[in-house]
């Protein structure tokens, strides 16, 4: 069967049906790290004291620049693709992928020390909150690695029947990430810095 | 978004230059932090960076700064959304449900009769 839409564009919408429906569940994830935010301000408007410098700043920072780099590489590998250098496609999603890992890698060394201090989520509200939104955000990393393990396994098959599908598949696998970093631009100042 | 090869080169730059400046205002994040200023500024720093930084990955990355109409329409129904859920908590510190009402008892007109 032959799905309609997935890369020339809807008359009606004039987007490709995959494009519009990447938009509309980002749409949804905001709402629910919205909520979550939203939580952590009342959470925190309504503590009597609030700790400061529990986390390790210069490992959030890290963990920044490792999300940043993945994202430019995440874009990259998406351009490769409009450009036609599968070579290069393949090198930057490796990267953003390994970059990911290191992400995570990262936080469970981050996790790892805290829970040694036995600062375990029932420890404080702060604890609880951060736990909740890190833990989050790390699945959300999660659920990006393996899309992308798919993309360099089984679904690259798709660039040699359909280029310009596989291309879309890789703009939307992007705009995914690209959400995913944009979220952890806000978490890292509100739980490590403020 | 544009398929022409010449135009993706341009915007490769473009994501080259961004990113740049990704990790320029993450490092200025960072440093501001390092001052300590008072809580209410800092946090005013902060997300005023942040929302900066936001904002290029969603203009240049996420190709929001050329998209459809109907894209836009439902992020802005998002935006919307989500700020009703950030003026939630201010609804909670303003409603006096369940709190109690601390009557000050009447001073006393006369002294005890003895």
């Amino acid at each position: 069967m032959n799905i309609p839409y997935t890369v020339e564009e809807r008359p009606d919408t004039g987007l490709a049906n995959g494009k519009l429906g990447i938009w509309l569940f980002l749409a949804s994830e905001v709402m629910l790290f919205g909520a979550l935010f939203s939580t952590y301000i009342i959470l925190r408007t309504g503590a009597p004291e609030w700790p400061h410098g529990e986390l390790n700043v210069w490992l959030g920072m890290a963990n920044t620049f490792i999300l940043i780099a993945s994202s430019v590489t995440m874009v990259m590998a998406w351009a490769s693709l409009k450009l036609n250098d599968w070579g290069k496609h393949r090198l930057y999603l490796i990267s953003t992928f390994v970059l990911a890992g290191i992400f995570l890698v990262n936080k469970y060394f981050e996790y790892a020390d805290h829970f040694r201090r036995g600062e375990l989520p029932s420890h404080s509200t702060f604890l609880a909150i951060y736990y909740t939104l890190t833990g989050l955000h790390g699945i959300h990393i999660l659920g990006g690695m393996i899309v992308m393990a798919y993309f360099m396994g089984p679904g690259a098959k798709m660039w040699k029947a359909s280029p310009d599908q596989f291309a879309n598949r890789i703009e939307y696998t992007g705009l995914y990430w690209h959400f995913v970093d944009l979220v952890w631009i806000f978490l890292f100042p509100v739980l490590y810095l403020l | 978004m544009h398929s022409d090869p010449e135009a993706i080169r341009k915007h490769v730059r473009t994501y080259m230059m961004v990113g740049a400046a990704l990790f320029v205002f993450t490092g200025i994040t960072v440093a501001v932090n390092q001052i300590h200023l008072a809580v209410p500024l800092a946090i005013t720093v902060a997300l005023i960076i942040a929302t900066m930084k936001g904002s290029m990955v969603a203009a240049v990355f996420m190709h929001l700064s050329h998209e459809r109409m109907l894209i836009y329409g439902a992020l802005v129904l998002t935006v919307l959304g989500f700020l009703i859920l950030m003026t939630v908590p201010s609804f909670t510190t303003r409603d006096t449900i369940g709190t109690p009402v601390h009557v000050e008892a009447p001073a006393a007109a006369h002294p005890p009769a003895h």
